[in-house]
């Protein structure tokens, strides 16, 4: 019974006993891993105590964890079919916040549903991948460059960058669209439209400077000179520059981050706690943490190109890139290389969200790698 | 299976693809990497400094002022714990509230109401804000008392400075303020500290350096609101160095008393050492209240004030010599050689030159005279006749030997340097050519002539101790440094016949029954002063006023009446001391200036560690020298 449950019906199944050997626990390690630094870092942000982020985080840690395996284990036919009901969802839950969320952060971001506060955003980032994925196992490589097959998917991912951006979310927009374009790339559609689209981008900055709010616009000014106001909107990139810089090649030492300690280092235990990291453990520590995230990124790489059906080998890599870009765009922000944009650092920074959804995401990945035998023809309606 | 062919192609597409995308994010990965290297191994230095100077922040402390004392120790400036009321608004609830019922306790202006409302919106609420200073103890204690009642309300405890001795000391110790825009041009960190204080004058201005000490600092940490989270560390700077002074308070002290009510000065110094023993104007004022912060009033008050409490008249009062100028002219007649002291000069009341009088002070005259007793009677015709016989460049040589018109680099700032005329003086001064009539004016110390009280002081001393170059000095050791004599006492350059004639003159003057100070002698043995009176004029006798009546002082206003003025040295047969006494309008040297000298004197000498009062061996006495015999 619950085989059947964890089972697609038609075609091969597998036994739950299978599943769980077939479970990559080394990735799952990994993950904790990475995990545990964070929980480290939220000990010292709190000034060693496991209280109030840690002891949090870890709690939802583990929610994350059992998710991951449900997920894991659920066919990836099941996911396949699920995949545009819940983008459907997603997108509503999305317009929704047009309406009833409420601004946190300056920005309208989340919806209340009673027991939980939702980020939509945060689920559209996974349903995103799930309906592309969906939507180019569909087609053949010839098909994805025609015209008429690029429509539906532009919209699907056109929808939800716009609604983000209107919030205004920067940063999950920019995450949206670039998961997106990976995917249409990964689909296999033709260079010469990337040319033309870079070109088009290119072209088209100045009108989307006209469109970003003051706030926005800032950002993107204090970036490109963040001396020229160290005490206001540069103040933060400076500082968090001093916190890395400062902490040399072995760190000031655990919980001794003058930077991060005296209040110098703003939001710390989110979006910024990479450089109380890298100022705590210093050189060592940094690159230990890229380290395993980049053993993360490989295996996520090796799934998608051992997954014997296109929709696995899809979700696989938009997995893969999602997490690709929350880790590049929020290290790079704070080590001062590109604007500042309210993305956390996967895994280790502190939020609720952000972490069921990430763990939800490897729950797919891990169900693609489990599931990465099954053949699973163009057209699935074959079986439902 | 069904569509394996065409999987197979995007397979591979996608495989390219991927692979692609892994490159892609390990360049990236490679790229962070290098960023970490270039802010973590390149520019680490860098960031290490900044992140210390967000850290730790200096806070400069204040050294103790160094102490000044006498020369027996007895302080004169010390530092004095002043009580005050801090409020950190962060821990009261309600500001107005807790002013209001510290009111109670001590009184709030309107003003500094304000004040602290202003500075609780500027400031950090952490940050501590001065309410009220220089509380009483009882304040103080009733604040400790109801601190509970009075949330963010800290007593504290600060140095101040302060000079228990009051206005006596004022001139010459000086006293410290605020620091002023000009005060900074000297550099020291210090002088920014709020509520620092620097001296003004005196010691206090001359040796502010050596007594303000040199910057302590603490380091603390501080977080990014500049709330201090702990001391890192603390150099408490180097105190500054006690200051000794080669006063005696007592003597100090007791002059004061004795000038009080006067618009005076005097000057009691050691004629070797050069040691100042006492140095008083009168009147004078508090040095705290310069510290503390001079109300308008006070100012306004000691500046109109026509005795001018704020010049120190010692070493900036200048004043013609009168009299007590004779032994110069003395001395230079004597080493003129153009003048026999043994010759008999004969005084009728006056002498003239053309159709001008020449009056001696005494209408009658003084009869026929020797150089001895010129000085004993004070006689202007005998000086007037020996100076015309020299002429003024003799005397002007003479009085610089004595000190006269030099300054001596006193510690106290504010040395003026008096006024020896010559010839070529008034060419350049004046344009004009020197008078023969000038010449004899200046014989008897008028005219041109001025001289501070310090440099009559100088000049007493000289005689005393046979003509050496004593110069005076009031500092005594800085820390543990003695200061030693500026002077090695050379030769001045007066024949000791020369000195022997002032010095006899001066015998007379207190000792001899018709000598003009005998009534302000000192009559114990051994303790005997030798002195010479001076009352001088400050305004021009008409001829019509000479030919009817002189008027007697006590008809005149208190500006025109004449100063009176006093020098002398004692013991008269082993000389240690000089002293010299000026009171502004005083109408009479040997009547209002020689009793206080005598009884300062006095007090000297009964002080002074090494005096054995044994005999009056050498005193002239009645006996030993008939004055009748004189003329």
């Amino acid at each position: 019974m619950v085989d059947a449950f964890f089972n697609g019906g038609g075609g091969r199944e597998m036994r739950l006993k299978d599943k769980f050997l077939e479970f990559n626990w080394g990735f799952l390690l990994l993950i904790i891993a990475i995990a545990s630094i964070g929980f480290a870092m939220l000990y010292s942000v709190a000034d060693g105590s496991i209280d109030p982020w840690a002891s949090r985080q870890m709690m939802r840690f583990g929610v994350g964890v059992v998710l991951l395996f449900v997920v894991a284990f659920v066919d990836i036919r099941v996911w396949m079919t699920l995949a545009y009901p819940a983008f459907a969802i997603a997108l509503v839950l999305l317009i929704g916040v047009e309406f009833v969320g409420f601004t946190g952060m300056g920005a309208q971001r989340w919806i209340d549903l009673g027991i939980i506060q939702l980020q939509p955003s945060e689920l559209m980032k996974i349903t995103l991948i799930l309906a592309l994925a969906r939507y180019f196992h569909g087609l053949t490589l010839d098909q994805v460059s025609r015209l008429k097959y690029m429509f539906m998917p532009l919209l699907m991912i056109g929808t939800p960058f716009y609604l983000t951006l209107r919030q205004p979310d920067l940063g999950t927009a920019l995450l949206l669209g670039t998961v997106g374009i990976t995917l249409f790339f990964l689909a296999g559609l033709a260079w010469r439209y990337f040319i033309l689209g870079g070109v088009a981008a290119l072209a088209a900055i100045p009108i989307g400077w006209g469109m970003l709010r003051e706030y926005q616009r800032q950002r993107v000014l204090t970036f490109l000179d963040p001396e020229s106001d160290p005490l206001g909107s540069g103040y933060h990139i400076l500082q968090a520059k001093i916190a890395l810089g400062s902490g040399g090649v072995f760190g000031k030492g655990f919980m001794e981050g003058t930077q991060a300690h005296l209040n110098f280092l703003p939001e710390k235990h989110t979006d910024f706690i990479f450089t109380m990291l890298a100022e705590e453990l210093g050189l060592v520590g940094g690159l230990t943490l890229i380290g395993l995230y980049f053993m993360v990124l490989m295996f996520g790489i090796s799934v998608g190109l051992q997954t014997r059906n296109q929709f696995g080998r899809l979700l696989a890599m938009g997995i893969t890139v999602n997490f690709f870009l929350y880790i590049f765009i929020n290290i790079a922000m704070v080590m001062g290389l590109i604007p500042v944009v309210g993305v956390p650092l996967p895994l280790v920074s502190y939020g609720g969200t952000a972490m069921l959804t990430l763990m939800m995401g490897f729950g797919l990945l891990m169900s693609a790698y489990i599931h990465r035998s099954f053949e699973i023809t163009r057209n699935p309606a074959a079986f439902w | 299976m069904l569509n394996n062919g065409v999987d197979n192609e995007r397979f591979k597409s996608f495989s390219r693809r991927a692979a692609l995308i892994g490159g892609a994010q390990l360049l990236v990965f490679g790229g962070l990497a290098a960023r970490m290297y270039y802010l973590q191994v390149l520019k680490s230095s860098e960031y290490q400094m900044l992140a210390e100077e967000n850290r730790v922040n200096m806070r400069l402390l204040a050294p103790l002022r160094g102490e000044i004392v006498d020369r027996f120790g007895e302080v004169l400036a010390s530092n004095r714990q002043n009580y005050r009321v801090v409020l950190i608004p962060e821990q009261t609830p309600d500001i107005e509230a807790t002013l209001s019922k510290l009111t109670r306790i001590v009184p709030v202006s309107e003003t500094q109401w304000k004040r602290v409302l202003r500075d609780a919106r500027r400031s950090p609420a952490f940050l501590p804000i001065t309410v009220a200073e220089n509380l009483s103890w009882e304040q103080f204690a009733q604040i400790n008392i109801h601190e509970p009642d009075l949330p963010g309300v800290q007593p504290e405890v600060g140095e101040t400075r302060h000079y228990p001795h009051g206005p006596s000391l004022a001139h010459v110790v000086g006293y410290v303020a605020a620091v002023s825009e000009a005060d900074l041009e000297d550099k020291d960190p210090l002088l920014k500290l709020p509520g620092f204080r620097i001296g003004k004058n005196g010691i206090e201005r001359h040796l502010d350096r050596e007594l303000r000490g040199a910057a302590g600092a603490s380091h603390v940490e501080v977080n990014a609101y500049g709330r201090v989270i702990r001391e890192l560390s603390k150099d408490p700077g180097i105190p500054g160095a006690k200051v000794s002074l080669t006063l005696d308070m007592e003597v100090q002290r007791f002059a004061t008393e004795r000038l009080a009510g006067e618009a005076a000065s005097t000057v009691v110094m050691d004629i070797y050492s050069g040691d100042v023993i006492a140095c008083v104007s009168t009147p004078a004022y508090d040095p705290n209240d310069f510290n503390i912060g001079l109300s308008h009033e006070k100012w306004a008050g000691l500046r109109e004030n026509a005795h001018l409490p704020l010049l120190n008249k010692t070493i900036a009062g200048q004043y013609p010599p009168g009299s007590t100028f004779k032994m110069v002219v003395a001395a230079a007649a004597y080493d003129s050689g153009l003048v026999d002291p043994k010759q008999r000069i004969f005084c009728s009341g006056k002498t003239s030159i053309g159709s001008h009088d020449f009056h001696c002070w005494k209408r009658g005259g003084h009869g026929y005279m020797d150089m001895r007793e010129g000085i004993m009677h004070s006689c202007d015709v005998y000086f007037y006749e020996i100076a015309k016989r020299i002429g003024i460049d003799r005397i002007e040589q003479m009085a610089h030997r004595f000190g006269l018109g030099e300054t001596y680099n006193f510690e106290v700032p504010g040395e003026k340097p008096g006024l020896v005329p010559s010839q070529g003086w008034k060419r350049a001064a004046t344009g004009d050519v020197w008078h023969q009539g000038e010449t004899l004016i200046a014989g008897i110390g008028q005219g041109y002539l001025l001289a501070t009280p310090l440099q009559l002081a100088v000049m007493v001393s000289r005689i005393a101790n046979g003509g050496k170059n004593v110069i005076p000095h009031v500092v005594r050791a800085v820390g543990d440094q003695p200061v030693p004599p500026k002077s090695a006492l050379e030769e001045i350059g007066v024949s000791s016949a020369a000195i022997g004639i002032a010095q006899d003159g001066m015998n007379l003057v207190s000792n001899h029954p018709r000598g003009t100070a005998f009534r302000a002698r000192i009559s114990e043995p051994g303790m005997e002063l030798a002195g010479k009176t001076g009352t001088a004029q400050v305004r021009r006798i008409s001829r019509a006023e000479r030919e009817s009546r002189v008027l007697t002082n006590e008809e005149l206003d208190w500006k025109q009446r004449d100063h009176a003025l006093f020098v002398a040295y004692a013991p008269v047969d082993n000389p240690k001391y000089a002293i010299s006494v000026v009171i502004e309008h005083g109408s009479s040297g040997s009547r209002a200036a020689a009793p206080v000298a005598r009884d300062i004197m006095r007090l000297v000498l009964e002080r002074d560690p090494s005096s054995r009062i044994a005999s009056g061996a050498g005193v002239i006495t009645p006996s030993t020298t008939d004055p009748a015999k004189a003329g």
